[in-house]
């Protein structure tokens, strides 16, 4: 067990370990994640109202420092970065010489991972680097990821990890584990290692050995989280769910709400579709291939020849969602969904995804009843 | 690295149409692995961007033909390369035609247009196994008489033993050949649905009413091939973009077993 002091020291003992420490931090009236020099940046006292479409911080007056849902970007910001060169072409001579970008990436430890969050990068481990092909760029800066989670005491009210079976307790995957408790004794962490490195950096922390009471009251912390989870998925299985729903005609009802903007993409946590970028420079023998996140609501992304695969907002919402809760387990043996509710929160006409499967569950539950 | 590619040398340049070119392509110095038929390379124009391509031709000393109609910004620069240029490559992805359960069969090769490219390989490897496969039918459709690829080597390939069929949506003048979509051709030649395997590549279209045509004549959809097309950027099942339902091509295809993608074909844009 560690007190702010001791959540002080390790900031300090990752930063002597040349660690990039990247954690929760208030800015721009919303809680982000940034390098953090020291924890006096962490957000002690904020806490956030979350709803469809709305994120609002809120003065909190325990002091708690992780006592907030999820903000809108999540830690594929450094792991799956949104702009990436991968490669540079240079042409002499009618030689091409193509050369792989190989700036070493920082060696990360994240502060304040929450479950979900544990969750999801665990989900896009499978996506990138599980397959026949790894992708270098993420499995380079996550093979050096120093993984600090947070369990989850304060759920926000877009947050359904319970249904998803992601949280609210951390779940394997973390090198060290964090409990906050704020009561009358203090405003202390019950701190455990999940991995030898961890071990190791805990042992230089002064701390004291957690009592009893104190275990049972972060694991009371924790189940009582569970039990104030602000949204739920239906009780079904979701992955069936999707594959017997794509005629519903929800789908238009959704697509007449959706603007197809790509918010709900670009803060998920699993999320990792990318496109690519061919630059040359003013002299047209140099050139450069980044790679970019990309949105499978662009019209583009399913670019054909002979036009757009899906050049429908109905197709495009059913592709997001159908593949999210459906056919990722056939790709990558899970649910992309972890529950974070991130997607509902930043929707700018507060679409939410578990409304829109308990309307596609509602109608096959009608179809079912209905009169042959 | 998969991601990075290769450097490759276009050593012969064919005009097959107006609009297609074949690039015959050897590399600079280290080789990609081994190709198969039906897989893909992305074939990076300098500059311009990477396309996914099936190869055409596998040839000796690493040398690797990619038949490129010129449709866009990248397909459109790879047409204009001269013997000697430089482009890149990086692969083999994706899964190609499965030829080990073809073999003792009667093999139906169907194709559309620029389809006939990834279904040449797999031509010339059937006729230069004889004994291993029974008849081999080439059943072909092209726009115009214009757009027919490889007309030499089609003669080539009916002297060797293969039927060829070939029929055009718009016959020019002197044409006196079939005129219609290619399943047309379907009744014109002699195979049994119990012994064959078919394989087809061509617009999605001609794909669906074709493997539709030989279901009703008998074929189960295990036994039909089919080589699919989407946007990739990656083939590395990494970007996300090739999705057919709960397939990645780049990694699951692009030829998948009509049995598989039959069901994901029938939903529009999914």
């Amino acid at each position: 067990m560690i007190g702010t002091d001791g959540l002080a020291a390790l900031v300090d003992v990752l930063r002597a370990r040349g660690y990039t420490v990247v954690g929760p931090t208030v800015r721009d009236g919303a809680i982000v994640l940034a390098e953090l020099e020291s924890a006096a940046q962490l957000p002690y006292g904020w806490g956030v109202d979350l709803d469809a479409g709305q994120y609002r911080l809120r003065s909190r007056t325990d002091g708690a420092a992780f006592a907030n849902a999820a903000g809108p970007q999540s830690w594929k910001t450094f792991l799956h970065p949104a702009r990436v060169r991968q490669w540079t072409a240079e042409r002499a001579g009618g030689e091409l010489v193509i050369e792989a970008d190989d700036t070493t990436p920082p060696r990360f430890a994240f502060l304040g991972v929450r479950s979900c969050d544990l969750r999801a990068i665990a989900v896009q481990d499978r996506v990138l680097t599980a397959g026949p092909h790894r992708d270098p760029v993420y499995g380079g800066r996550r093979s050096g990821a120093f993984l600090v989670a947070v369990e989850c005491t304060e759920p926000g009210g877009t947050c359904f990890c319970v249904s998803m079976g992601t949280g609210p307790a951390a779940g394997p995957g973390y090198d060290l584990v964090l409990t906050e408790l704020v009561d009358d004794e203090g405003h202390r962490f019950w701190i455990r290692g999940g991995s030898a490195e961890g071990a190791e950096i805990l042992a230089e922390l002064s701390g004291e050995p957690a009592s009893e009471a104190v275990c049972r009251a972060a694991t009371g912390a924790v189940a009582a989280a569970a039990e104030r989870m602000g949204r739920t998925m239906p009780d079904t299985d979701l992955r069936r769910l999707m594959a017997r729903t794509l005629e519903a005609p929800r789908w238009d009802d959704v697509a007449s709400r959706c603007l197809t903007c790509g918010n709900c993409t670009m803060v998920c946590p699993t999320c990792f579709c990318t496109t690519t970028e061919d630059v040359t420079d003013l002299t047209g023998d140099h050139a450069e291939r980044w790679r970019v996140w990309d949105v499978c609501f662009d019209l583009d992304f399913s670019y054909l020849p002979g036009g757009p695969v899906r050049a429908s907002p109905r197709s495009r919402y059913r592709q997001w969602l159908t593949h999210k809760l459906g056919t990722w387990y056939d790709q990558f043996g899970s649910s992309g969904c972890v529950g974070c509710g991130r997607c509902v929160v930043w929707c700018p006409v507060a679409i939410d995804i578990t409304e829109e499967a308990a309307a596609l569950y509602d109608w096959t539950r009608r179809a079912e009843e209905e009169p042959r | 690295m998969t991601t990075v590619p290769l450097p490759y040398r276009v050593a012969a340049v064919s005009a097959e149409t107006a609009d297609c070119v074949s690039l015959e392509v050897a590399p600079v110095g280290q080789a990609l692995p081994e190709f198969s038929p039906g897989r893909f390379a992305m074939v990076y124009a300098f500059g311009a961007g990477e396309v996914p391509i099936s190869v055409s031709a596998i040839g000796d000393g690493h040398r690797l033909t990619h038949t490129v109609r010129a449709v866009g910004a990248v397909t459109g620069a790879l047409c204009r390369l001269r013997a000697g240029d430089a482009v890149g490559l990086r692969g083999p992805y994706g899964v190609g035609w499965d030829l080990g359960a073809a073999a003792g069969s009667d093999v139906l090769v169907v194709a559309g247009g620029i389809g006939l490219a990834p279904l040449r390989p797999v031509v010339r490897h059937v006729l230069d196994h004889p004994g291993h496969y029974g008849r081999l039918n080439v059943l072909i459709g092209a726009r115009t008489p214009q757009d027919l690829l490889y007309g030499e080597e089609l003669e080539r390939w009916r002297r060797a033993s293969a039927r060829v069929e070939v029929t055009v949506d718009r016959p020019g003048p002197g044409w006196r050949g079939s005129v219609g979509v290619v399943t047309t051709l379907l009744d014109r030649v002699d195979w049994r649905p119990d012994r064959t395997e078919a394989l087809l590549c061509g617009p999605e279209v001609m794909i669906r009413h074709t493997a539709g045509a030989l279901l009703d004549r008998g074929l189960p959809a295990q036994r039909v091939q089919v080589s699919l097309e989407r946007n990739m950027r990656c083939g590395t099942g990494h970007c996300g973009h090739c999705q057919l339902g709960p397939l990645l091509l780049c990694r699951d295809g692009p030829v998948v077993g009509y049995d598989r993608t039959r069901p994901l074909l029938a939903v529009r844009e999914l």
